[in-house]
């Protein structure tokens, strides 16, 4: 059984509450915090946990806190990054929806470590239930006092708001979220500077995602040594992944990284296996940006070893063979499914959500997607395959933010790895549109048997 | 272009001013431009999409120009800048939902009411479209209804057929 750090007490009927939730010791890290510790010590604990950030690029907290201007006189922000729309991700509206006060703690905290009299939390716009949730919790903080004016007496005040964003994958990238939060449309902005130097207003400002600022509650309760006891190598604490896909069990699940993957698809504590007696024919393990591996590739490396839960085993072998935690956004994919379908799927996405800021991709997205159509319809060519390889390569690592290399990376890594399914596409049009290419050779030799029910 | 449909001049109420102005308070003195989205909303709830003499008016309240108003509304995706149906269904139709059968939903609904993607029913009740991934992949397919943002999951047709009826009996 994994340790739960987060989701420890998420079945507690009323959690939700901050009655409750103060039964279950919440709010235990900001009297500790605020009244026992200064800034720069929570700031060391954070660094000494070695969490790192749980939106998707895995840069360490406590160093990114560090980098944080600190002028005199001029306001500091802390913005909560709830702007979850990575396909496959749906961990933090999942935290919001049912413990919104561990979510609020923590903001707490960190606004306290980083000296923020001011902080948002930036909700993607469809997540108005959420946003409702958030804004009770907070109204039910304040009336209690852990925010507002001289928080427990200590002297710290503290506001806490709630924005909601317009609908726009874009926004979930820092600088797009400052631009949109100040009123404007959500185009990226070129770094640096970084927003610890010029964020918010001009202002120095940290953006964490709702998963990193609900881990600052455990990481300050028990502190950084233990938290990073938990976990494997730089791969430290606990993450939550959200799977969905063909699966007997999607759902988010709080595990200790270093997990097998096999494990977390497998057993019955997570996801129970494919679903429908199926068996599984590829993933995406971190989100639909991270590149899709067959399942021989997801389950072991490519020397055979199994493949584990963490940052460093799910990206080792380079894009190759590997691929990255990214979000913790779990898709599985069983035989019946076809690639070349789930690649278009996704470039309609990316070409949908991108700000059309860069030539590159404003241009590039529209491109892949249409020459994927016309692929998965039958009307594809040979020459179209490598046309698609070209253009995901002047996208990748042209445009000012990630989302370039977003959009590329599912189609490269679907040309990389189901070369063979995009050809059969293209030489048997009639074919593909009336039954599956099937399974291949990317799940044999390590197919686990269908498990049958005791009687 | 912005489409511009038939305009009726808009009075904002002194409720929704009133929240207008609590939004306001949440941001420095002068950085009140990044009240603009909330308030977009707050308009959309009121009168079911964002007509420009609306924007003119959210424009005048935050003392900035329309054009200002017009980008963001037109960027974003959840704003209506045409009047929908009075229950606006948004099927989520990226990789995990489709996986589990989301097409096959947007192609009942549309059986279902006989409209086409973003046409308004003739009762003017219902209108649907597919939308980008709604972060909720593991309980898929999924729809929300605006303009409360109601969800609802695991969806199948005939659950899609039960929520219709009870929409029209509600109304």
């Amino acid at each position: 059984m994994s340790r739960k750090l987060l989701l420890e007490h998420i079945n507690v009927p009323g959690i939700n509450t901050l009655e409750v939730y103060r039964q279950k010791g919440g709010y235990r890290a900001v009297e500790k915090a605020l009244k026992t510790l200064t800034p720069e010590e929570i700031v060391e604990e954070v660094k000494k946990s070695g969490l790192r950030g749980r939106g998707g690029a895995g840069f360490p907290t406590g160093m990114k806190w560090s980098f944080l201007a600190k002028p005199e006189g001029v306001a500091r922000y802390l913005v909560c990054n709830a702007d979850e729309s990575e396909p496959g991700t749906f961990k933090d509206r999942y935290l919001m929806t049912y413990i919104p006060h561990a979510l609020i703690e923590g903001m707490i905290v960190s606004s306290f470590a980083l000296g923020a009299k001011v902080s948002y939390i930036y909700v993607r716009g469809e997540m108005m239930p959420q946003i409702r949730i958030l804004e009770k919790a907070i109204a039910e903080a304040k009336a209690a006092g852990w925010l507002g004016k001289n928080i427990l007496g200590t002297g710290y005040d503290l506001e806490l708001y709630v924005q909601p964003g317009g609908g726009a994958y874009i926004c979930g990238e820092e600088t797009a979220l400052l631009e949109s939060l100040e009123g404007k449309r959500g185009n990226p902005r070129i770094k640096p500077p970084f927003p610890a130097i010029a964020g918010l207003y001009g202002c120095p400002t940290v953006v964490n995602n709702v998963e990193s600022i609900a881990a600052v509650v455990p990481i300050i309760n028990d502190g950084g040594d233990e938290y990073a006891k938990i976990g494997i190598g730089r791969s430290t604490g606990t993450k939550l992944i959200s799977a969905s896909g063909n699966l007997v069990r999607p759902g988010v699940y709080e595990i200790e990284l270093g997990l097998p993957v096999e494990e977390f698809i497998y057993s019955d504590e997570y996801c129970g296996g494919i679903a429908n007696g199926k068996r599984l024919k590829a993933t995406v393990a971190g989100g639909s940006s991270v590149p899709i591996l067959p399942a021989n590739l997801t389950l072991k490396y490519a020397n055979g070893e199994p493949r584990l839960m963490s940052y460093e085993s799910l990206s080792e072998g380079g894009f190759a063979t590997g691929t990255m935690m990214g979000s913790g956004g779990f898709i599985a994919f069983d035989e019946d499914q076809c690639i070349v379908r789930n690649t278009w799927n996704f470039s309609r996405f990316y070409h949908h959500e991108s700000c059309g800021q860069c030539s590159p991709c404003r241009e590039g997205t529209g491109w892949m997607e249409k020459v994927l159509h016309k692929i998965e319809h039958g009307h594809g060519s040979m020459e179209d395959v490598d046309l698609l390889w070209d253009i995901q390569r002047k996208i990748e690592g042209n445009t000012i933010c990630p989302l370039g290399d977003a959009a590329a990376w599912p189609v490269a890594s679907a040309i990389r790895h189901f070369r063979d399914e995009f050809e059969w596409h293209i030489k048997e049009p009639v074919k593909s549109q009336s039954q599956n290419y099937g399974i291949a050779n990317y799940a044999t030799p390590i197919e686990k048997a269908p498990v049958t029910e005791e009687k | 272009m912005l489409k511009v449909e038939e305009q009726t001049p808009v009075v904002f109420s002194s409720e929704l001013l009133a929240k207008f102005d609590d939004v306001k308070s949440r941001y420095p003195a002068d950085k009140s431009k990044s009240a603009l989205l909330p308030l977009l909303h707050m308009v959309q709830a009121e009168y079911l999409w964002v007509s420009t003499s609306a924007m003119d008016k959210v424009a005048e309240y935050l003392n900035i120009q329309p054009i200002e108003v017009y980008e963001v509304a037109t960027f974003y995706s959840m704003y209506f800048l045409k009047p929908q149906g009075k229950y606006a269904l948004e099927v989520c139709r990226t990789g995990p939902c489709c996986l589990v059968g989301a097409e096959k939903i947007l192609s009942h609904l549309e059986n279902k009411l006989g409209v086409k993607e973003g046409e308004v029913t003739a009762d003017g009740l219902f209108s649907f479209r597919g939308v980008e991934c709604l972060a909720a992949c593991g309980f898929g397919p999924v729809l929300q209804i605006s303009p409360e943002y109601t969800f609802y999951e695991n969806l199948t047709e005939t659950s899609v057929d039960k929520l219709i009826e009870d929409l029209k009996n509600k109304s």
